[in-house]
């Protein structure tokens, strides 16, 4: 599998300087692109940057990140864009379209040929951005005939829970289609972290999706990491994967907890709820903080996990996870709830291969990808985790694929706190590379985060792109709904789990 | 339906005992942050600048006893960053987990908080102090916050023994409780909310950036809080507030738990 002279192969977390990555004509980029997803590739992340100060005038630099697990490569290309329209490469190549749409918004290109281009977050006025639309204004999908009927939820949900908008085309129970329109949690994240890294940028990506604190946190750390060059002492790399690990667990038992609250079947739902903050405190009896909050720092972690502090926590883990094992193992043992879950909310491994899932929700529907696997990085070097799939695709799979990673982070988290290696805990942090590219990849729980980072001749973020993963997911939810019945939609939403914020930035 | 009882005697009885007994806070909470302005450094302004909210103002009385730091609890995202950037220990977290308060202004503070959140009035703790009906509005949080909130629904926290209550419907409900700076893009849908709520009704803004925008603060996407859009009743700090600390706020404001931290010890 290759992609052709025009592309540079990385590894994850490695910096480049901007001089060896080549700037494409944008036809070759173009088809470059197309041909490495026809062969198996699939698009980490696809945004555009002004040229650097002095180039052509309304000229682009569309930069693409193309995964290929084979290789364990990131693939980086950039074409040339002059003007603001270009052929849109969604309709050979549909994992595109979101990031297409977003290009529209962000950098006013225009995909021509785009089959559904509307706004992704609606920027308001006065930000930086597209022009001004109004939030939830867009010409939805519609179905037509007498019998057809749409049903409207959102932005303000019924739980406590983030907005976001939901649009089904019924016939009676069923649903023809569902639209997902976001962008009511828009803070301007990407552009206030543009400029950077100063003092918030931390706090801006430890808030990018507060229950993914550590996986962002660790994907920006990682970023301006390998753009200064430093190298991270390995106690700081284990703690670091205790944390993630940690997160992964707490909300994937609330999620079992929410499936089964869902379905009606409270025991387990109640049991989870309790777990949830059970794991969230083993993350604070680390750092004080329950999301992980001040853990990663630049160069290192703040906070160490002491012999003593380690005696508290394995027995905890222990006890959490002998709880979680009794409030799960109802959930495969009761009729009817495997009733609920099976055949329910179904996404194909080819439809999901087609949309680039990633995470619990791809490998649910058998598809082999998981960061710690395919583009180690950090203790995961070291200490392999298996990667864990399903065939059905459905509710089913992606709860049973949940409970099977708890098994395995739990032991992840045992093992590596009981062989801390001794030494420091941070290293000293120079400059950022200046003119630089690196690609950061974190397997969080909800998937692949992706954070991209160029630096100007300063050593300033000229870009600094965030890639959730729901942005890749949100249409998998979508697809899962299709013929369902609309009363499953709770269900199938919490199947997925998903992140406003973190899509919204 | 054996296997479901006997889990639920693994299971056992989980509700933490607070507010008859005191909570169990992580030891390294980092709760309400302490300040000495007497080991200030002459024209050391190495924690406001370090803040990356700007919660933190140094005047010309740093270094003298009492007066010279305040720091803004409503700004404060409770990060270690003033800390580290301290060389003379002036500023340290508490595990000082009671931070509610009823007025803006009660969240800076000098030397530690001085007041805390008071009971409301007579009338309103007649309507609302045995039954308490919430809606939820996250408007642009980062689910920290909600999540935090929500978990006050478990078993663990028992929030329904209060007689509070979260109701999907604003017509059923006695006030708002928001998380997030109030995004540009919530703004419209946040105020048909709250009108949608029958008076009297309540506001109670939890988190960094509900008070005060947080990180998000100033940015053109998002208000600076809650409180720029609508009154608020109850201020909630932190990033995100612990469980407890929100549970203590809400029965501050019902006048189920009273008195400052003095009379608590």
């Amino acid at each position: 599998m290759s992609v052709g002279d025009g592309w540079l192969g990385l590894r994850n977390g490695q910096a480049t300087s901007l001089s060896r990555l080549p700037l494409s004509p944008f036809a070759e980029w173009r088809s470059a692109l197309l041909a490495a997803v026809g062969e198996g590739m699939r698009i980490a992340a696809l945004f555009a940057v002004p040229v650097a100060p002095g180039g052509a005038a309304d000229t682009h630099e569309v930069i693409a990140v193309l995964a290929s697990e084979e290789e364990g490569l990131l693939h980086v290309g950039r074409g040339l864009l002059a003007g603001r329209t270009y052929a849109a490469l969604t309709p050979a190549c549909p994992q595109a379209h979101l990031f297409e749409r977003e290009l529209a918004e962000q950098a006013g290109l225009t995909p021509e040929g785009h089959p559904w281009l509307k706004p992704v977050r609606f920027p308001p006025a006065g930000a930086a951005g597209g022009a001004a639309a109004q939030i939830g204004v867009t010409d939805f999908y519609r179905v037509g005939g007498e019998e057809v009927h749409e049903v409207a939820v959102g932005p303000v949900h019924a739980g406590v829970i983030e907005p976001g908008h939901f649009r089904f085309q019924c016939h009676g129970e069923r649903v023809f289609h569902l639209e997902i329109s976001l962008g009511y949690q828009h803070r301007g994240v990407e552009r206030a972290l543009a400029g950077g890294p100063d003092k918030r940028t931390l706090h801006y990506v430890e808030t990018l999706a507060g229950d993914t604190t550590i996986g962002h946190a660790w994907a920006y750390v990682q970023a301006v990491e390998a753009l200064a060059g430093a190298k991270i002492p390995a106690r700081a790399q284990v703690l670091r994967g205790v944390a993630l690990e940690l997160e992964r667990l707490a909300n994937h038992t609330g999620d079992l907890g929410a499936l089964a609250g869902d379905v009606g079947f409270l025991p387990t739902a109640s049991y989870c709820g309790r777990l949830r903050g059970d794991w969230l405190n083993l993350t604070a009896l680390l750092c004080g903080n329950r999301f992980g909050r001040g853990l990663l720092r630049p160069g290192g972690v703040g906070f160490d996990l002491d012999p003593a502090r380690a005696d508290r926590l394995v027995p905890a883990l222990d006890a959490a996870l002998a709880d979680v094992t009794g409030a799960v193992s109802l959930l495969w043992e009761t009729p009817s709830v495997q009733a609920r879950f099976e055949d329910t909310g179904t996404v194909g491994a080819a439809a999901a291969a087609e949309v680039g899932l990633v995470g619990p929700a791809a490998r649910a529907s058998g598809l082999v990808r998981d960061v710690r696997h395919h583009f180690p990085t950090g203790i995961y070097r070291f200490a392999q985790v298996p990667v864990i799939t399903a065939d059905t695709g459905d509710v089913f799979a992606r709860a049973q694929v949940r409970w099977l990673e708890i098994e395995r982070s739990a032991e992840f988290v045992r093992a590596q706190v009981r062989a801390l290696p001794a030494g420091a805990l941070r290293a000293p942090l120079g400059p950022a590379a200046p003119d630089a590219l690196v690609v950061s990849l974190v397997e969080g729980w909800r998937g692949e985060i992706c954070h991209v980072a160029v630096t100007d001749g300063a050593g300033r973020f000229r870009a600094y792109k965030v890639v959730d993963p729901s942005f890749h997911n949100w249409t998998g939810l979508a697809l899962s709904l299709r013929g369902q019945q609309i009363s499953d939609f709770p269900l199938c939403n919490k199947s997925f789990n998903l992140s406003y914020c973190g899509f919204d930035l | 339906m054996l296997r479901v009882l006997l889990a639920r005697l693994a299971q056992g009885h989980r509700t933490i005992g607070f507010p008859d007994a005191p909570p169990a806070l992580p030891d390294r909470l980092r709760g309400a942050p302490a300040l000495d302005p007497t080991r200030c450094p002459d024209g050391c302004r190495a924690c406001v600048e370090a803040c990356p909210t700007g919660a933190i103002a140094l005047d010309a009385g740093a270094g003298t006893a009492g007066s010279g730091l305040a720091l803004d609890l409503g700004r404060c995202l409770f990060c270690p960053d003033c800390v580290e950037a301290c060389p003379e220990g002036a500023i340290k977290y508490t595990p000082e987990y009671r931070l509610a308060t009823r007025a803006r202004e009660d969240l800076i503070v000098h030397g530690t908080l001085e007041r805390l959140a008071g009971a409301l009035d007579a009338k309103m703790r007649g309507l609302f102090g045995r039954s308490l009906k919430l809606r939820q509005v996250s408007a642009g949080g980062c689910n920290a916050c909600e999540a935090d909130v929500n978990v006050l629904n478990t078993v663990v926290f028992d929030l329904g023994r209060f007689g509070i209550q979260f109701v999907a419907s604003p017509r059923h409900a006695d006030g708002l409780l928001i998380t997030g700076p109030v995004t540009a893009n919530m703004r419209l849908a946040l105020i048909k909310t709250w009108e949608a709520v029958p008076p009297p009704k309540l506001v109670i803004a939890v988190g960094a950036c509900a008070i005060s925008g947080g990180p998000y603060v100033d940015h053109p996407e998002a208000a600076n809080g809650a409180g720029s859009v609508l009154p608020v009743d109850l201020f909630i700090p932190g990033c995100p507030p612990h469980p407890v600390t929100i549970l203590d706020g809400l029965l501050r404001l019902l006048g189920r738990i009273e008195g400052d931290r003095r009379d608590q010890g």
